[in-house]
């Protein structure tokens, strides 16, 4: 599979990394060339020595995502920190490229559910954290309350 | 009419003061802190705080009743979201977004998000208007009735130059509506006679410049009509 990924922070470059030793093809775009360094962290050799891509750009920005390769991506992850960002990109990359599998990281867990009632792949931090944070203190409570 | 406008800027705060004046119901959405005080201080409670981004900061302002919603920030992606959540959550009938970066207009078009309105653009068509050059100017869009207006100068190698208008084959969905000669605007008749230093507006079906290009460019082109 080509991969894209929008946006090489933390979540972005570890997705990066983990999708190309399973042997996908993997492109990052990301406004912050030295975000580039997050690629090779772990690695003994270069990003692009081992097959990996980068672009500098933003996402919002037609040029960058073509030079990304997002006309020929089976994937693309919209991983930014902006939710607005990540949520128009996404979008762009559904309905004006129409790749197969589009995913967004959306931290406010209201825009998330509502945009994944539209119909888009979410993945929300915050909304795993809330109910994780929620099971770990009842549990708690529970072991308090024996 | 309930009104809600995203970001009390410059543009914001001066379209709420009109609005207001105009004695519509407005609410203004600002989230950085600062700007807020000061804004409320003039507008107090018609201007509220937060992140319109937010759809609970969008509920607390009432969306659910506002008759429309214009986003004016200074973020291409913030108007973008406001007034796609804003028509297709909140079904708000009219939304008006400001695009910053002109380079951004297609994203606006893609998500349906119109009317757009680029500062830089429509100054832009103003300087080409101002210094016009061989080749059509858009001076108008106008989305909901699809429909443009453009402007044309011809130049001395015009095909058009010493035909009457009335002999144009203009194509169909396009009308010339005026001529503007010496700095003097009027409107041709069929019997006008078209010459090199015209400025020429017509209105026109989109899709339609190519041919009316043709028509209207240096003579060779097989535009000067069958007429």
């Amino acid at each position: 599979m080509f991969i894209l990924i929008v946006g090489c922070g933390r979540v972005g470059s570890s997705l990066a990394r983990a999708m190309l030793k399973e042997g996908h093809e993997v492109s990052c775009l990301d406004e912050d060339p030295e975000s580039h360094a997050r690629l090779e962290v772990g690695l003994d050799k270069a990003w692009e020595d081992l097959g990996g891509r980068f672009t500098v750009g933003a996402g919002l920005e037609t040029d960058a995502l073509v030079a990304a390769g997002i006309e020929e991506a089976d994937a693309f992850i919209a991983s930014t920190d902006g939710d607005n960002t990540n949520i128009i990109i996404a979008q762009i990359a559904q309905k004006r490229y129409e790749v197969p599998t589009v995913i967004a990281r959306i931290l406010d867990p209201l825009r998330a559910e509502w945009y994944n009632r539209q119909g888009m792949k979410t993945v929300c931090p915050t909304r795993v954290a809330i109910d994780m944070l929620e099971g770990a203190v009842r549990e708690g409570a529970g072991r308090g309350a024996a | 009419m309930y009104i809600i406008v995203v970001g009390a800027g410059k543009v914001g705060w001066n379209l709420a003061r009109e609005l207001l004046e105009k004695e519509h119901e407005v609410t203004v959405i600002e989230s950085d802190r600062r700007r807020y005080l000061t804004v409320e201080q003039e507008l107090e409670h018609n201007v509220s705080y937060g992140d319109a981004s937010e759809l609970w900061v969008l509920e607390r302002a009432g969306i659910q009743r506002a008759e429309m919603v214009i986003a004016v920030t200074g973020d291409d992606e913030d108007n973008m979201l406001i007034c796609q959540v804003a028509k297709e959550k909140y079904m708000v009938e009219r939304i008006i977004a400001r695009v910053n970066n002109p380079r951004n207009k297609p994203h606006f078009d893609l998500l349906g998000i119109r009317p757009s309105v680029s500062a830089t653009d429509l100054i832009l068509r103003l300087l080409e208007h101002e210094v016009p050059e061989y080749g059509l100017v858009h001076l108008l869009d106008l989305q909901e009735e699809q429909l443009e207006i453009i402007e044309m100068l011809l130049g001395k190698d015009c095909g058009v130059n010493g035909r009457r208008v009335g002999d144009l084959s203009m194509p169909e969905g396009s009308l010339l509506i005026s001529v503007l000669r010496n700095g003097k605007g009027f409107v041709p008749g069929p019997d006008t006679i078209l010459e090199p230093g015209d400025e020429v507006l017509a209105v026109l079906d989109p899709g339609k410049e190519d041919e009316l290009k043709e028509i209207f460019g240096p003579a060779g082109g097989n535009g000067a009509g069958a007429g």
